[in-house]
């Protein structure tokens, strides 16, 4: 192994390890929570518990098996978040994008179309909103957050639109397989298997190419990577398709798994989860950072959040209010001058 | 970009004048198209149907001018209307110290945010979604349904406390709200706290080097952002009857698209108050328009907030580099003499 990739295994150790301990103590203390409600310690992993996994019509069930499967979604919004905050950029209109997509995957199911057309019908929907945030980002030199905030305010009212104002219900065999379909030999849910494989894509194009050394140059410092002969534009642009395409697959597992599309709450606030995750695994918002194995964890310690949340009986609507907390305390914690402030707090409490 | 603030005052106040001939042909095309559109009550209808939206819009334009942005203030509009409702329907508590102490808990509020922006050099953008979240959470935990206030002190608020001139009728909300936006107006262009604010979005290290009190002025503006929204609340409860913690959703980018549409550059330092409220007054008319159309649903209202936008941002960068130009070549003029 040689010192760059040595240098790069340390880094990727060190910001998945953070989400993974944290999602760990979050296990124990559904645990512990399991352990005071039966009595017994065996009780976490009875059925009802935390960390049951039971199998149902042949396949795994539990709370466990809801993380993976429910995670995929922040998952992937976190992975095309990744590489838009890579190059110092963001994109708040992933939650949006999700609704376009799962609108015209609905839409299309219901003129008659199969699934099989739909499915590539909304991901080019999903492209063309990203070609646009990465067109204004990239030639209209629009401030990322600006640029994304206007598909985000008339993206909502794009797919309201499409829908007609209603929200849409569909049945179609191929699109629900995206949510509740089962691949023959391997106990995994299929939206985990879309998660991972969009994953590895992205591996492959940042990591066994030089994309992903040049992207993290553009972010640290454009002016110099530009100057370096590095086609900067070109991959910024290609960070907002990149980002649409994964919020799209999200928005069609998430309209799978209810088997509608309501355009004004699907994918509503998720631009938050996926910050939170990128930020979480270990990247900064300044750009200049791509961890995908750091961005991953981190969205599967927020899916583990909401479903501790959601096994306490706190309400979907309340759930947001301790995460939000937890999403401020780990960008504090990122703060050099707040971990100075912390250090003075600690010593004044030793003195 | 700052050297030339003096002599291209001009074309800085474009936009605004833009943003008021669009007004104008807006207003103009609805008296057309439409019988019973062109009458005073009907201008007057836009500002009772948006003095909280304006409110609101009033507090993000100091923060945008301060080169800040605030997204939590839809969630603030809906946490405050529900713990006013709540401690009046609750508690017992009447109206008018409820919605004091909301206002007071809206500014705090603000300051905090302000205060962890400031300090911590945290994104503006990140820290008030995660205030939007938490205002928005906690509204639901204290009330997760709406609820109505039936205290008789809003229906003679709503019945009693009006203003007559001629035919007019004016509602204490509107009143409120043209209340504010004088008092605002006086904050932004006739204090030195105002200058600060302005100084801070045009260039913030200038402002650091000229020794201006940073730190304090943003997190003023943070304050007065919260206090804003949390008076639009209060206003809104007043208005709707009723706190409801799913309200206003979205409300954010609507006061975000009427502070660029009137003329203010989302970078800092660079708009007017008026500006503001004719973006506001835009945004309503707008709305006005597809409600006679009755045909349209209420997706065309984003679809048309999110193209202006568009608009006046593209307009924004246009008119930036156009200067940036200018000020080159004048250095390059004056190098050469």
């Amino acid at each position: 192994m040689n010192a760059s990739a040595m240098h790069s295994w340390h880094r990727w150790r060190s910001a998945i390890a953070w989400p993974l301990v944290a999602i760990v103590m979050l296990l124990l203390v559904n645990a512990a929570f399991d352990w005071t409600r039966t009595g017994t310690f065996a009780g976490a992993f009875q059925r009802g518990g935390f960390l049951s996994i039971v199998m149902i019509d042949g396949r795994p069930t539990g709370a466990i098996m809801d993380t993976l499967s429910r995670g995929a979604t922040v998952a992937l919004l976190a992975i095309g978040m990744a590489l838009v905050i890579a190059g110092r950029g963001i994109d708040l209109s992933i939650g949006t994008v999700m609704a376009i997509t799962g609108v015209t995957a609905a839409a299309v199911v219901d003129r008659g179309a199969p699934g099989w057309l739909a499915i590539p019908a909304a991901l080019a929907a999903a492209l063309v909103c990203g070609a646009w945030n990465g067109f204004l980002v990239t030639i209209g030199r629009l401030q990322p957050f600006v640029a994304t905030l206007i598909l985000m305010v008339a993206g909502r009212g794009i797919a309201q639109a499409l829908a007609d104002g209603q929200i849409l219900t569909f049945r179609d065999p191929v699109i629900e397989f995206l949510s509740g379909g089962r691949v023959p030999w391997l106990p995994v849910p299929v939206p985990l298997l879309v998660a991972m494989l969009a994953a590895l894509v992205t591996f492959i194009a940042t990591r066994r190419t030089a994309a992903g050394l040049l992207l993290e140059a553009v972010g640290s410092n454009p002016g110099a990577a530009r100057l370096a002969g590095i086609r900067e534009r070109l991959l910024v642009f290609v960070t907002y398709v990149a980002s649409a395409l994964c919020a799209g697959l999200a928005g069609l597992i998430e309209c799978a798994r209810v088997r509608s599309a309501d355009p004004s709450r699907l994918g509503l606030s998720l631009e938050l989860a996926g910050i939170f995750a990128v930020v979480a695994g270990g990247a900064s918002l300044a750009g200049g950072r791509f961890v995908l194995g750091g961005a991953i964890a981190g969205a599967y310690l927020l899916q583990t959040m909401t479903t501790t949340m959601y096994a306490r009986d706190v309400s979907s609507d309340v759930a947001p209010l301790p995460i939000a907390c937890v999403i401020l305390a780990v960008c504090l914690l990122g703060s050099p001058r707040f971990r100075s402030d912390l250090r003075a707090i600690v010593k004044r409490g030793k003195q | 970009m700052t050297s030339d603030s003096t002599h291209s005052s001009g074309a800085r106040h474009l936009p605004t004048m833009i943003a008021l001939t669009i007004l104008a042909a807006l207003l103009t095309f609805g008296s057309i198209r439409f019988d019973h559109f062109a009458s005073v009550g009907t201008f007057a209808g836009l500002f009772h149907e948006y003095s909280f939206v304006g409110i609101a819009a009033l507090g993000t334009t100091l923060v945008i001018l301060s080169g800040g942005i605030d997204l939590s203030v839809g969630a603030v509009v809906a946490c405050t209307s529900v713990i006013i409702a709540s401690l009046v329907e609750r508690h017992g508590v009447h109206p008018l110290p409820a919605s004091a102490i909301a206002v007071a808990l809206g500014a705090g509020f603000g300051a905090a945010m302000g205060g962890l922006i400031e300090r911590y050099r945290l994104p503006a953008f990140l820290v008030t979604l995660a205030g939007m979240f938490v205002a928005r959470s906690f509204a639901f935990w204290i009330e997760p349904h709406s609820i109505s206030v039936h205290h008789p002190a809003y229906a003679w608020a709503s019945m009693s406390a009006v203003l007559r001139v001629g035919e007019l009728t004016i509602p204490l909300r509107t009143m409120i709200f043209l209340g504010a936006a004088a008092l605002t107006m006086v904050i932004a262009h006739a204090t030195p706290f105002g200058r600060y604010v302005y100084a801070i979005g045009g260039n913030e290290t200038g402002a650091r080097r000229m020794s201006l009190p940073v730190g304090a002025t943003r997190i003023g503006t943070y304050a007065l952002a919260g206090g804003c929204s949390a008076l639009a609340g209060a206003v809104f409860t007043l208005y709707k009857q009723a706190g409801d913690p799913a309200s206003a959703v979205g409300l954010e980018l609507e006061v975000i698209a009427a502070a660029v549409i009137g003329g203010i550059l989302l970078s800092g330092g660079v708009g007017t108050i008026a500006g503001t409220i004719i973006g506001v007054l835009i945004l309503g008319t707008i709305r006005l328009l597809i409600d006679f159309q009755g045909t349209f649903n209420a997706a065309w209202t984003s679809i048309a907030t999110g193209v202006l936008l568009l608009l006046f941002v593209g307009l924004q960068e246009i008119i930036v580099r156009f200067e940036r130009l200018r000020a080159r070549a004048a250095r390059a003029a004056s190098g050469r003499g």
